[in-house]
Parts: C-alpha cells; sequence; structure tokens
C-alpha cells in the first residue's frame, strides 16, 4: 500500500479544489498520505506530484522540510514529549528521560513491537499545563512518570481506543458543498469581486480606508 | 483504523479573571466551540453590523480601534490593511502557526471559540474586498483543525460564509489549511511560502512585503489569530468601547500564557498597560505567587525569543512599548516564570538549542550560528567549557546580531537597558532571537556559567588559536 486508495484519490481532488493553485494543497496532500499509511510513502509522494502538477522531487523537498512527515514507517503511537522551557521548568527531561527507559528507546527511535516511537519535541502550545505530551498529537497534561506508565499500560492492553493511529489528525474535515462555494479563480484570472466593488466610491480610495 | 469513541480533550489553561473579556467571554461554556453556543451568545452579530456598513467603514472602525497585531511584531492591524495596493486578486492568511516557546493562546481560541475566529476572518475579507481566506492551523493541533473543520461547515451551511452571505451578494471562502512542523512558517512570509505548498523559508523584504507581493506574489494580509479573534466585538462594540480598556498606545486586552514556576499558571486575558509582571505573579485572581515561596530568578516577558527580564522589571506594565523601551518585547504573550532554584546554564541551553533545531537554514548567520550556540553551550553545560567560551558565544551573538544586543537594566550593577529590536544579519527574526537567551543569561548571571568551565591551566594552553572550531575540525578531517 501507498499510492493513495480510490477513495483518498477522490479526497485529495477535492481538497485541491480549494486552492488557487494546486501546489498549495501539497501539505494537505502529504497528510493524507501519512493517514492511509502511518506515514509518506515514496509512490505517495509520486502520485502527489502527478496530482498537483509538480515534479517528484518538489514533493520530497517539501516533505523533507516538514517534521511531521515520515518517510518511513514509525511506531502506531507517536509519543511527543516536550522539553522546551516550560516544561524543561516542571521535569519534562526527566519525563523523557522515564519514557527512554521504560521504552527501552532512543528518541526517534521505534519499540520492537512497532507500537510506539518517543521524541524529544519542541514547544506543543501547553505550557502552563507541563509537562505535557502528545500521543499522536492528541495532549496529556501535567504527565507525572507513572502517569506516563499507566497511559502505556493502556494502550497496550487496548484500553485507548479512543487514540487514533499515528498519522490521522482531525477526525472531521472541512467540506464545502458546491452550491456554497463562493468561488475558486487562478490568481492571474481573480479580480475584484462585484460586491466589493458596488459598495466602493471609487477603486483608488480602496483598502486605504 | 476508525477511533470507535470519541478523544475526550482535557478542559484545562484557561484561567477566568475579574477583567474584561473581549476574546474570551464563552470560554467557559462547555459547548463554547458549537454553532448554538455561538448564536445563542451573539455570535455572527460583528458580521452582521459589517454587513450593514461600507467596507471602508469596517476598515476605518479597526484602524480607529488601533488594534495591535497579537502575533509578536504588535503592528495595528489597521495600518497594515492600508498598505495593500488597489491591486485585485488579494488574499486573507490567519497564521495560527502558533509554536513560539511558551505561547499558548490561539490554540485555545481556535479549539474553543472557533466561531469567533471564523466570523473575524469574514470581516475582514469584506473589509479589505476579498474573497478567499486561508486559516492556516499548526500541523500539531489536531483538536485545533477539528474543531475549525466542523465549525466551518457548520458555518457554510448556516450561511455564515461561502457564497452569498446572510442572503447579500457578498461571497467570502474561508479555507482551513493545516502545516506539518515548522516553527519558522510562523514568520509570516515563510507562511506564504508553506501555503504554496513549499519548503517554509522567508522571502527576503523588500521585495516581498506580503501586503505588495504576498501569497503567489498577489498582495496579502497576513493577521494572527488573536487579533481577529477581536473584530466580532470591536464591531458590536465599537472603536471608543475598545480603547476604553487597556492603555492609549496599547488598547484592548491580551491573552497571556503564564507558565513555569508560579502556583498558579494558565491563560488570562488581561487589560493591557494596566497590570504589572508583579501584579500577574503574585496577584489572588492571576498567579498567586512563585512556587514554594521561592524567590524569583528570571522571566521570559514575551515568547522565546525575548530578552529576560528580572526582579528588576517586576513593576512595568504589561505594554508592549514599555517593555520594548526596557530591553524586550511582549510578542506573543507568553510569560515563563524562572524560580531561584533554575539551573540557568541549563534554561540557556534549551532555549538555543530551540532556535539551532528550527533554523531553516537559508541564512548562514543563523544556520551555522545557532549551531555554534549549542554545541559551545551544551559543553560548557557538560564541563567541558574552556576559558573563552563565554566570549566565543557574544562573538557568534554578534555574527547574527552585530551591535549592541536589547537587554534589560541591572540595577544593582548599574548598567541600563538596550532598547528592542535587535538589528540582524538574516533575512528573518530567528537568528537573532538565539542570541536573547545567551545575552540575558550570561550579563546576569556569568558566574554561574564560569563554574562550570574548568579553571585548568593545561587546557587553556591546549586549548585551539585558530579559530573556535580547530579541534573539531581536526577531527572530522581525520
Amino acid at each position: 500500500m501507498s499510492r493513495l486508495s480510490a477513495a483518498n484519490e477522490t479526497l485529495a481532488r477535492e481538497i485541491i479544489s480549494r486552492y488557487p493553485r494546486p501546489k498549495s494543497a501539497l501539505i494537505p496532500l502529504l497528510h493524507l498520505a501519512q493517514e492511509q499509511d502511518g506515514y509518506v510513502a515514496a509512490d505517495a509522494m509520486e502520485q502527489l506530484a502527478e496530482l498537483v502538477g509538480v515534479a517528484p522531487a518538489e514533493v520530497l523537498g517539501t516533505c523533507t522540510f516538514y517534521e511531521m512527515f515520515k518517510r518511513e514507517p514509525v511506531g502506531k503511537y507517536v509519543l511527543n514529549i516536550c522539553t522546551n522551557l516550560s516544561c524543561q521548568l516542571n521535569g519534562g527531561e526527566e519525563l523523557l528521560h522515564h519514557a527512554e527507559q521504560a521504552l527501552g528507546v532512543r528518541p526517534g527511535d521505534v519499540t520492537d513491537d512497532g507500537l510506539f516511537t518517543v521524541e524529544d519535541v519542541e514547544c506543543i502550545a501547553a505550557c502552563t499545563e507541563a509537562p505535557c505530551m502528545q500521543v499522536n498529537y492528541r495532549y496529556e497534561y501535567r504527565l507525572t512518570t507513572s502517569d506516563f506508565d499507566e497511559l502505556i499500560n493502556d494502550i497496550r492492553t487496548g484500553n485507548r481506543s479512543d487514540l487514533p493511529e499515528h498519522g490521522t489528525l482531525g477526525l472531521v474535515r472541512q467540506h464545502i458543498p458546491a452550491d456554497r462555494l463562493a468561488g475558486n479563480e487562478s490568481p492571474e484570472e481573480a479580480g475584484t469581486p462585484s460586491w466589493f466593488a458596488s459598495r466602493q466610491p471609487a477603486p483608488e480610495d480602496s483598502g486605504k480606508a | 483504523m476508525v477511533a470507535t469513541n470519541a478523544y475526550v480533550p482535557h478542559a484545562a489553561g484557561y484561567v477566568d479573571n475579574d477583567g474584561p473579556k473581549i476574546v474570551t467571554s464563552r470560554f467557559l461554556h462547555e459547548d463554547s466551540y458549537t454553532l448554538v453556543r455561538a448564536l445563542a451568545t451573539g455570535g455572527y452579530d460583528g458580521l452582521k453590523d459589517a454587513l450593514r456598513r461600507s467596507p471602508a467603514e469596517v476598515a476605518g472602525e479597526v484602524k480607529n480601534a488601533v488594534l495591535l497585531g497579537r502575533g509578536g511584531a504588535g503592528f495595528p492591524a489597521g495600518i497594515k490593511w492600508g498598505f495593500m495596493p488597489p491591486v485585485w486578486p488579494r488574499y486573507l492568511v490567519v497564521n495560527g502557526d502558533e509554536s513560539e516557546p511558551g505561547t499558548y493562546k490561539d490554540r485555545l481560541l481556535m479549539e474553543r471559540d472557533p466561531h469567533q475566529l471564523i466570523e473575524g476572518c469574514v470581516i475582514t475579507c469584506y473589509a479589505l474586498g476579498l474573497n478567499q481566506c486561508f486559516l492556516y492551523v499548526r500541523g500539531e493541533m489536531a483538536l485545533a483543525q477539528e474543531r475549525i473543520a466542523q465549525a466551518l461547515n457548520d458555518a457554510y451551511a448556516a450561511g455564515y460564509v461561502g457564497k452569498n452571505i446572510l442572503g447579500t451578494d457578498v461571497s467570502i471562502d474561508v479555507v482551513l489549511h493545516w502545516g506539518a512542523g515548522a516553527y519558522i512558517v510562523g514568520e509570516e512570509t515563510a507562511l506564504i511560502e508553506s501555503l504554496e505548498g513549499n519548503p517554509g523559508r522567508p522571502r527576503l523584504k523588500p521585495p516581498f512585503f506580503p501586503a505588495a507581493k504576498g501569497l503567489y506574489l498577489k498582495p496579502t494580509i497576513v493577521n494572527n489569530v488573536e487579533t481577529l479573534a477581536n473584530l466580532p466585538w470591536l464591531m458590536v462594540n465599537g472603536a471608543d468601547k475598545f480603547r476604553s480598556y487597556g492603555s492609549e498606545k496599547s488598547p484592548g486586552t491580551r491573552m497571556l500564557a503564564i507558565s513555569g514556576h508560579v502556583n498558579r499558571p494558565g491563560v488570562y486575558e488581561v487589560e493591557q498597560g494596566v497590570v504589572t509582571f508583579r501584579d500577574l505573579f503574585y496577584g489572588e485572581q492571576f498567579c498567586q505567587g512563585i512556587r514554594d515561596g521561592n524567590a524569583l530568578k528570571a522571566f521570559v516577558p514575551g515568547g522565546g525569543s525575548a530578552p529576560w527580564f528580572f526582579e528588576d522589571q517586576l513593576d512595568l506594565p504589561i505594554e508592549a512599548s514599555e517593555v520594548g523601551s526596557q530591553g524586550s518585547m511582549l510578542g506573543s504573550g507568553a510569560i515563563m516564570v524562572m524560580d531561584e532554584t533554575t539551573d540557568i546554564v541549563k534554561a540557556c541551553l534549551r532555549l538555543v538549542r530551540f532556535y539551532a533545531r528550527e533554523s531553516c537554514g537559508k541564512c548562514t548567520p543563523c544556520r551555522e550560528g545557532t549551531a555554534w550556540e549549542e554545541k559551545v553551550l551544551q559543553r560548557i553545560s557538560d564541563g567541558h567549557g574552556r576559558p573563552e567560551d563565554l566570549d566565543l558565544l557574544l562573538e557568534i551573538g554578534q555574527s547574527i546580531s552585530p551591535g549592541d544586543y536589547p537587554v534589560a537594566s541591572f540595577i544593582s550593577e548599574d548598567l541600563d537597558p538596550v532598547p528592542f529590536p535587535p538589528k540582524q544579519t538574516t533575512i528573518c527574526p530567528l537568528g537573532p532571537s538565539s542570541v536573547a537567551p545567551i545575552t540575558s543569561a550570561v550579563r546576569r548571571f556569568r558566574s554561574e556559567f564560569e563554574a562550570l568551565i574548568p579553571k585548568s591551566e593545561l587546557i587553556s594552553a591546549t586549548a585551539p588559536t585558530v579559530g573556535p572550531d580547530a579541534v573539531e575540525q581536526l577531527e572530522v578531517s581525520k
């Protein structure tokens, strides 16, 4: 598995249709590929290149720049432990150390059972709830080492089915019904919206008010 | 695999206080993120007000309100809007890529009140005469993406966004877009690059000022989430009422995230220029003191990129120009408090490592400089520092940000502040930001760094004389 499924390809085309230029959809499309396979496969990148009309190398260039995109399989659950200042001040580094010990891996590695990847991440915007962690980008706040152990145990014993597997972000997608779409023209063709022109006394005044 | 039951997000972070609420008024409702709650509490009334006026009048109201950008730079939104030349198409891009260390407010605004943000977006599009808005949410914020997607779907269905808004001829699309983990994308030109599907590396200004040459090289306004979240209230209540809150230079409120060693860390909405840092840290309605009754050692007043403040600055009001003249910035409203037990060298290293990791690599002084700063600080922290390392750190800083770097006053040592902002040899402020923790910590706590550096004559005698990295280079070449 690695090229997009038929359903995902349809979804990809819908996403592309919302942007004035297809390449703008690239990051959401890379997420879609990662959601399907848990990582971004090379075949998927080639397909995305076809879909948005760029060379595969450009897709790779974008993919490698952003750290959420994994180009090889990672654990089913990616544990992002924050060690930036607010978390460091409240035990984030100790929590990371504990996670490494408990799971027997270094940051970036996958456990032998393929279940967990531990990552030492930068600020994830939960500073008042330090030390914090994300499991597949869902938050756990003010985590003690025993909370961590309990969470790992819960996942292993199947008690955290609420957590989607790695790759899935928001469970709801934006969908614009065709009859509700205001419109989408290329930057070369789009002009002043008619509703704006009719509400402005003279074009040169616009934007300067 | 499809999740079998919904992930229940923890309610945390926001703390109510007695101050006025402009952007957090819905936060205490459990269902604050739903269209039902929004409509029951005045949601989209601001949009209705705006549509009754001309776009120019709406823009004028925002200009009169002196709504300062809440993303970091603090530039007045109304003036920024005015920089757009009369050229179409033009675009609005909303910066929800919140990732400055310590910053934690846009995420709450997106998760807890997405309709307020969407309403703010549509009002802005109307004022600027454009019909496409891209709402760029940080990749790691899954719940924010989910809540905004649902809110947009509901708002489209109910006619608040999309074709013929509220039965008028006004048609505006708001498209949810999301990132994939890169701090630098918070810089507006990098955000635009990212939205074009490219690696997020900043563009040179000039010529690429977004208001003139932004997305697809068309005029583009990039505004922060919190900035736009103010607009619904502003439309309903007017600029005069807005300016009755806060100070003359900085009207209205700000969301501040206060984290670190305080008894009640939290995100608070406070009036600008009225509350002081001392009020925030020790006040009953705010953070209720430093943990364990400890003494304050240092605090970061505006995100990881801000030079540090100390006890000397506690009585400054939370106001951008005051904080700027005293050598730091209010930035993104992220305040991190360090008590007397803090290991300053480790704290400094951790912040510097952030910039080393997040440098996009486009400008040499930042790419190389931040990496060397981290390396030198790491060896000091590990006990392998060299006697000349502190001067070396400051020298590297000079290559990224030449001249006197902004720093707070040190009253007992009779040292004056150097006002913000720093100079830069780079395209964007990321590199210069890495100098902030170093300059702040070394000037104030030099002895703590020196205590970790071995004093052996032998070490200084064998230290490399040709360049700072002679030894490492030698080892690499082997």
